[in-house]
């Protein structure tokens, strides 16, 4: 089972080599590889490869230098993160790629592929970060980056927490930190410190004691993080996700189909949907039109439940995911 | 140590924040606690709503502890910290 999974990644990939083997001067090819044409003859943008947004001063640097050799001077940021360098003549490209490898560095892909993931800083410095989004958003674009689906373009996106600043309920597989808390009744003091933190209205006191209503929490960890003598505390951590979302012309929320996947989990459930993607889609679509045409319960039952993830809980305990799927699309 | 409700304790210095708005609160409860000793303790004035939200959680962070919290008459509310935390 695994193996023929990631038997069917590589033939994705190798197929992507043979295509970038043969990029030179065909504008579709191009397109794949991160050079995307302007209004202005013979001019392209080039796509420079940032996952989470992160880029290391020697990186700021060559793409100063290539947008002040090869540009106008100028970069965009591009609303995925990625610093971008306009007005270049495509006559330029092979020396631009060369010069990008001379510090390991390469352009973004475009057209129908995994895209770079998006990211925001996550645990690492944000107050309100739960999980790693940086550590996950490089691994997957190590893995995954450039993979060709056939169809559409393939966005993925790791929030670290509710608050979800990197909009994964509009990415065609999107993934939030969550923190499930618990009680260690012992411990509490009943300052209600907790009660006050919870901006949900999920916890009331209980005479002494802070009482949690499951159906309001949205495991953002805040009753842990205020809570003075470690009394509230985290069970666990995981990742929240969600499927079919996407902007553009006719933007549509996505499914919230599983949630406290651990980090392989969220691998394995990238490769499976990728494949399925491939495998189910018709022409220019993308997931989420998949799924809205072929039905959630054939993505859950041939995706999801195979990979035994946890079912999204709702207040009467069954799966809340059709209750929240593509909203804008209704 | 002292009981689990933190009660007679006799603060080392006071600050009344009612009506002052985060995250001006939070930085004058840190002024505060820089200018005090290890394991003084501060007495801190706080609003309900935000101010009640926003800076137990930012002194739990800096490192120092929150050893007791009282409702007062107005609503609003007393904390006593304890510096823990250069
Ligand atoms: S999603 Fe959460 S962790 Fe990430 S930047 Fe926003 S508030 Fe911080
Ligand atoms: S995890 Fe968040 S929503 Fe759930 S009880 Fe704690 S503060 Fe409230
Ligand atoms: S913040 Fe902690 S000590 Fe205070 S009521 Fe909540 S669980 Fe109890």
């Amino acid at each position: 089972m695994a193996d023929e999974e990631s038997a069917t990644m590589e033939g994705l990939k190798s197929t992507l080599r043979k295509e970038s083997r043969k990029l030179h001067l065909d504008f579709n090819e191009l397109k794949s590889g991160g050079f995307i044409k302007q209004t202005q003859k013979n001019l392209f943008t080039v796509r420079l490869r940032c996952p989470g947004g992160k880029v290391t001063s020697e990186r700021m640097k060559k793409a100063a230098e290539i947008a002040e050799k090869y540009g106008n001077g100028e970069v965009h940021i591009s609303v995925r993160q990625s610093i971008e360098v306009p007005y270049v003549h495509y006559q330029h490209f092979d020396e631009i790629a060369a010069s990008l490898r001379e510090i390991d560095w390469s352009v973004a892909s475009c057209g129908p592929r995994v895209r770079v993931p998006t990211a925001c800083a996550g645990c690492t410095y944000n107050p309100n970060g739960i999980t790693d989004t940086q550590g996950m958003c490089a691994e997957v674009d190590k893995r995954y980056f450039g993979t060709p689906t056939g169809h559409h373009k393939f966005k993925v996106s790791f929030s670290g927490c509710p608050i979800d600043c990197f909009r994964t309920r509009e990415m065609d597989l999107g993934f939030q930190g969550v923190l499930e808390p618990m009680l260690i009744e012992e411990l509490c003091n009943g300052c209600e410190l907790c009660v006050k933190g919870c901006e949900e209205g999920a916890l009331i006191m209980d005479g002494d004691i802070p009482v949690r209503d499951w159906d309001k929490c949205i495991y953002c960890g805040d009753c842990v993080k205020v809570c003075p003598v470690d009394s509230m505390v985290s069970k666990r951590i995981g990742w929240l996700a969600r499927a079919g979302g996407k902007h553009g012309k006719h933007p549509y929320f996505s499914y919230e189909i599983a949630n406290f996947l651990t980090d392989e989990q969220v691998f394995s459930l990238i490769e499976k949907t990728v494949v399925w993607y491939r495998d189910n889609a018709v022409g220019r679509e993308r997931i989420g039109g998949a799924i809205e045409r072929l039905g959630l319960d054939k993505y859950m039952d041939e995706v999801v439940v195979p990979l035994g993830l946890e079912a999204v809980r709702d207040p009467k305990d069954r799966m809340k995911y059709y209750a929240k799927g593509n909203y804008y699309g209704r | 140590m002292e009981d689990k409700k933190g009660a007679g304790i006799v603060p080392d210095d006071k600050i009344d924040l009612r009506g002052v708005l985060c995250p001006i609160n939070f930085v004058q409860t840190k002024l505060k606690l820089e200018e005090m000793e290890m394991n003084q303790i501060l007495e801190v004035i706080l609003d309900d709503g935000d101010p009640m939200r926003n800076v137990p959680r930012s002194v739990k962070e800096e490192g120092h502890k929150i050893i007791k919290v009282e409702k007062l008459p107005d609503s609003s509310y007393k904390l006593l910290i304890r510096k823990e935390a250069e």
